[in-house]
């Protein structure tokens, strides 16, 4: 059953959330198309979690639209529960199964719905394969993490929500979940929607980048969009006659001009830094904080 | 096959699993028995008087009583247990988010413990054989009516086992419960013939399944001039039926019920990972 792609495969408007006196959402808007990688981007406490675990069904929000793949989450039936693939954060469940044997149980649920993946296809995609007669409970945190991927998407879901999927990975392991992230998204088309707090995972991952902070949705477009958005401050660093100097400039390019038309052969050590995603973030969480 | 089908059968492959995984594990195995064998053993150093009455041995009047407990406590309050370990470790959650998985969970989560269940009774069941010359297992009434006691036990038990464990959120809270069950096993019959008991605890024994399932073990287990220690002097095994089997209607049309309620319930801050601890 393929959404029309002009169709949001995620569609949600004005989300709000409180629990008694403390709202964690005001008013979220989110869309993610068919093939699209989203990072939901935020510190801790900004409502990601309760954002997922509403668009998961697990929660009900208190007002807003919510749609995932045309259906309320809240009303969803086990058919469309198929079709959505969930990698919660991480719990300490089903220490007792070995991995390919849990794998293997989480699959029999599907074939009424749709294909689900091959038990060993599934451990190569996440790099399980040396511990596929592991038991669950014996695995370390980043293996663990890779397991909590691949019963994410064992269904091969339409759409893919991961809430902090990266927690406790090497660098080794984190490039190679970004690589299968890209290819669920390029190659299968699935709707990908992730959370992290990381910058360097949101810019090298996503197609756009939401951030929230406080529950409100403060910027969203792609990273270099969202790098352009802010007037970005460059920092230049040089030495003249020896000694050191930093210099932050919202026309790096001139000032450095300006800096060897006066000293030329005085200056040494240049070193130009561009604003980077992270100094976007960074601004715009404290742009919010000042704002209250 | 449709959906549903194809999850009770990932269920029952679960419920095997699950044993397996139990069953195979030795320290697994000493937990769910050693409190039954320290019983059956004192049992035996009570050996060698009989009860007035029936002149049955008073150790073996107590054997198949510790049976019927073993299979109580470990359907019971195991099986609660076990259901709120899994809210609380995120089992549930992860079974939730599988298309039909709450039903292939409860399949897997209760076959599983009734198997555990029937292990547990066979187990103590081979070594009081072993320590008790007079257990009754060479006859073919018992291997008729044990097999049919222990289901109808474990089919009045083990759904107020979901009751319970889906009623809960902690094993705090479970021990609201843990304390009166405890307090129903003492005056069950199990260890004391429940007919030497006063009047009103006999009453309040007999309500409820602990009693009818020893008594029915009893008359499984024990030579037949056993009944005469029993209230009213004989094998009640038509009340027995009659309790055991309102108590499953019961478990049955209130499990659903609470299951359903426990499925709704949203994950809480207390469910959360940073709150459980990771591991």
């Amino acid at each position: 059953m393929a959404v029309a792609s002009a169709d949001p495969v995620v569609d949600v408007r004005g989300l709000r959330m409180s629990y008694g006196p403390n709202t964690v959402l005001r008013g979220v808007d989110v869309h993610v198309h068919r093939g699209e990688v989203l990072t939901l981007l935020g510190p801790n406490g900004a409502g990601k979690t309760t954002t997922v675990e509403i668009l998961e069904g697990f929660r009900k929000p208190s007002a807003g639209e919510v749609r995932v793949l045309g259906v309320d989450p809240m009303t969803g039936d086990e058919a469309w529960r198929a079709r959505v693939g969930v990698v919660l954060q991480s719990w300490r469940d089903h220490g007792r199964w070995r991995v390919a044997e849990l794998l293997g149980h989480f699959a029999r649920f599907y074939p009424p719905y749709r294909t689900p993946f091959a038990v060993d296809e599934l451990l190569e995609l996440v790099g399980l394969t040396d511990q596929a007669w592991s038991v669950v409970g014996k695995l370390s945190g980043g293996q663990r993490r890779r397991l909590d991927v691949a019963v994410g998407i064992v269904g091969r879901p339409e759409v893919l929500f991961l809430d902090e999927p990266t927690t406790g990975f090497d660098p080794e392991a984190r490039q190679a979940f970004h690589d299968l992230v890209h290819r669920l998204a390029d190659l299968d088309g699935t709707a990908i929607l992730l959370t992290t707090h990381d910058m360097d995972e949101a810019e090298k991952l996503a197609d756009r980048i939401v951030i929230l902070v406080d529950g409100e949705v403060v910027a969203d477009g792609s990273a270099p969009e969202l790098t352009r958005r802010i007037a970005s401050r460059d920092e230049v660093r040089y030495s003249l006659d020896g000694e050191f100097f930093v210099h932050a400039t919202e026309d790096a390019t001139g000032f450095v001009r300006e800096l060897f038309k006066q000293h030329d052969k005085a200056i040494g050590d240049l070193e130009v830094r561009r604003a980077s995603l992270e100094d976007v973030y960074m601004t715009m969480v404290r742009e919010h904080e000042v704002r209250r | 096959m449709n959906a549903r089908a194809v999850a009770v059968r990932a269920g029952v492959g679960r419920g095997w699993a699950e044993f397996r995984q139990r069953a195979t594990s030795f320290g697994d195995l000493v937990g769910e028995l050693w409190p039954w064998i320290i019983a059956l053993v004192v049992l035996y150093s009570l050996s060698g008087r009989t009860v007035l009455g029936s002149g049955v041995d008073v150790g073996l009047q107590g054997v198949p009583g510790v049976l019927g407990v073993s299979v109580v406590y470990t359907g019971l309050l195991g099986l609660s247990l076990v259901l709120i370990n899994d809210q609380a470790d995120g089992t549930l959650l992860r079974m939730k988010a599988v298309p039909n998985g709450m039903i292939g969970y409860l399949v897997g989560t209760v076959l599983g413990r009734a198997v555990l269940c029937v292990e547990t009774a066979l187990i103590l069941l081979a070594l009081s054989v072993y320590l008790f010359d007079d257990v009754q297992v060479n006859r073919p009434f018992t291997w008729f009516v044990l097999p049919c006691v222990l289901a109808l036990g474990l089919l009045a038990i083990l759904p107020l086992g979901v009751v319970l464990g889906a009623a809960f959120r902690s094993r705090a809270s479970l021990g609201l419960v843990t304390l009166p069950v405890m307090g129903l096993l003492a005056i069950s019959g199990v260890f004391y013939p429940l007919a030497e008991l006063p009047l009103f605890l006999q009453g309040i024994a007999q309500l409820f399944p602990v009693y009818w399932l020893g008594l029915g073990l009893r008359w499984a287990l024990l030579p037949s001039p056993a009944a005469l220690a029993e209230v009213d002097g004989a094998w009640r095994h038509l009340e027995m039926v009659g309790v055991l089997g309102a108590w499953a209607v019961v478990g049955l049309v209130a499990a659903p019920v609470m299951l359903r309620r426990m499925a709704r319930r949203e994950p809480g801050s207390t469910v959360r990972p940073d709150a459980a601890g990771q591991g």
